[in-house]
């Protein structure tokens, strides 16, 4: 077990010092993995923004729900415990038929037709502030709330919701093709740098098989290198995508002061940071267990 | 124990390297191939440490059976043998010390351990004072050291060497013939090709005569 520990650290050891062994041509592959890598995370960080900025512009959704006429005061009483009890709402505020003309009287200037009326046509309302802006969560609620006795009418504004959706959705779906494209380019390219590394060090294979080293203590070294190369290309995008954002932050801050809004760019999260990270070194891992299984076994001893 | 039963090897255009080849090398014992080049002393060298496989026919080392061996029980057949070819096969990107110590890296060997191991190798073979020199300051006979020595460091019950001297002056190969004697003493097996008559008269020893392929009487 020691053994094979120290083994790996050597390995590993040995992988960085060939990393700086060619440091002009290391710092390429790991900028170009870098760039490749930012373009489709830099979408997902825009986007992610995007949809923070559009729920800061338009407020939470809000859903009206309006009681029949003959709704008495203790059925007004009991579809507003239904209400606040509902696992889907987050809190509710009732209108009284009375305060809605009240309002609407001031408001329009109609006071003269409103006070005309024989009587207030308006019903008591209810404005539900639902937990989820999702565009069919907040439809699911609104159909489930028709089929309530009692109710003569529920209102829900929905399509900016689904308009926001579809975009972010298409959005989504093009970060997502930039994302699978760049990573098949970082495969390629970590294949690439492997297969020249097996062939300038072919010697050097041969004669480890010769003297009994297994494939999988030939391949080691390439696996690791992948690995490395992968992980600081991740690291070279997330430092791309940061300085970008507190670049983009800086003159930002200029035009939201004009609209007196606090709105500043989310930086990635831990988790997302990680996630980046962790891709990152798979794909070069995986690229390089690509070349390793294309062009080891071509090199046997003869 | 090296054992040859009935052993052809044809390479494909059907050049046939070795023809109905049977032999027994028993452990311990050190034994010549001689033949000159293109008698099949390389081939049948190359056969025992896997490196060809028999046509048909078996060859037997330590009782394995070297044709019917499987493509990962390869590496451990090795290194059970200590292998030194005429181009000496050394790496120079790295010292003395580094590539004797390649063999027990890729055994696996305890680091400490190793470091022990290496340096009563090359001391063995008079290299200890030039560990840390790179091997392309050495001379023939020196290369030829190095080469033995990485062969013996994993303490191999078998040593094959391929051309041990063919390329050294009188001095360095007895050099190496006084190593190998040193090794025979110990009781390892070893099986050394060569075209030089004067080793052959000077070390008495089993000798296994080729020509064209075939066993010589």
């Amino acid at each position: 077990m020691k053994g094979w520990l120290f083994h790996h650290l050597q390995v590993l050891r040995l992988t960085l010092n060939r990393l700086r062994a060619t440091p002009v041509a290391s710092l390429l592959s790991i900028l170009v993995i870098g760039i490749a890598l930012s373009l489709p995370t830099g979408g997902y960080i825009l986007l992610k923004n995007v949809q923070q900025l559009s729920r800061q512009l338009v407020g939470s959704p809000q859903i009206s729900v309006f009681l029949s006429m003959n709704a008495g005061q203790t059925e007004v009483d009991s579809v507003g415990r239904q209400l606040q009890q509902h696992p889907a709402v987050s809190r509710i505020e009732f209108v009284p038929r009375d305060q809605a003309l009240l309002q609407l009287q001031k408001s329009t200037g109609l006071a003269d037709v409103v006070g005309g009326l024989a009587q207030n046509p308006l019903p008591h309302a209810y404005i539900v502030y639902p937990k989820s802006s999702d565009a069919r969560e907040l439809e699911k609620l609104r159909d489930e709330l028709r089929t309530w006795p009692k109710l003569e009418h529920v209102q829900l504004d929905s399509a900016w919701a689904r308009k926001l959706d579809a975009l972010l959705k298409f959005g989504r779906l093009a970060v997502l093709i930039l994302a699978a494209l760049l990573s098949f380019a970082l495969v390629a390219i970590t294949f690439n740098t492997i297969r020249l590394q097996i062939l300038t060090q072919r010697e050097e294979i041969e004669v480890s098989k010769l003297i009994g080293a297994s494939n999988g203590f030939i391949r080691r070294p390439f696996l690791y290198f992948g690995l490395v190369q992968g992980l600081l290309g991740g690291a070279a995008a997330w430092l791309i995508i940061s300085i970008s954002l507190s670049l983009l932050n800086l003159s930002l801050s200029d035009l939201t002061q004009l609209y007196a809004s606090n709105f500043r760019l989310q930086h990635l999260s831990w988790g997302d940071s990680l996630t980046l990270l962790g891709f990152s070194a798979y794909l070069g891992w995986l690229g390089a267990l690509l070349s390793v299984a294309q062009h080891l076994w071509q090199i046997e001893p003869r | 124990m090296i054992r040859f039963n009935q052993v052809f090897k044809r390479y494909p255009g059907g050049y046939a390297a070795l023809k109905n080849l049977s032999f027994e090398i028993p452990e311990g014992e050190m034994a010549f191939l001689t033949g000159h080049s293109g008698a099949g002393k390389s081939t049948l060298l190359k056969l025992i440490a896997a490196i060809e496989r028999p046509s048909s026919g078996s060859v037997l080392v330590n009782g394995q059976n070297i044709g019917a061996l499987k493509p990962g029980a390869v590496p451990y057949l090795r290194r059970n043998l200590g292998l030194i070819f005429q181009d000496h096969k050394l790496l120079f990107d790295r010292n003395l010390f580094d590539n004797v110590m390649l063999p027990l890296q890729i055994a696996g060997f305890d680091h400490r351990e190793s470091a022990k191991r290496v340096r009563a190798a090359l001391d063995k073979v008079g290299l200890l004072k030039r560990e840390k020199a790179n091997p392309i300051s050495l001379s023939g006979g020196e290369q030829q050291r190095l080469c033995i020595a990485r062969a013996i460091v994993n303490r191999p019950t078998i040593l094959l060497a391929d051309e041990p001297t063919g390329n050294l002056d009188a001095d360095s190969a007895s050099d190496i013939m006084n190593i190998f004697k040193s090794f025979h003493q110990v009781g390892v097996t070893l099986l050394i090709s060569t075209h030089d008559e004067s080793v052959l008269r000077q070390y008495q020893g089993r000798t296994i005569a080729l020509k064209q392929g075939e066993l010589q009487a």
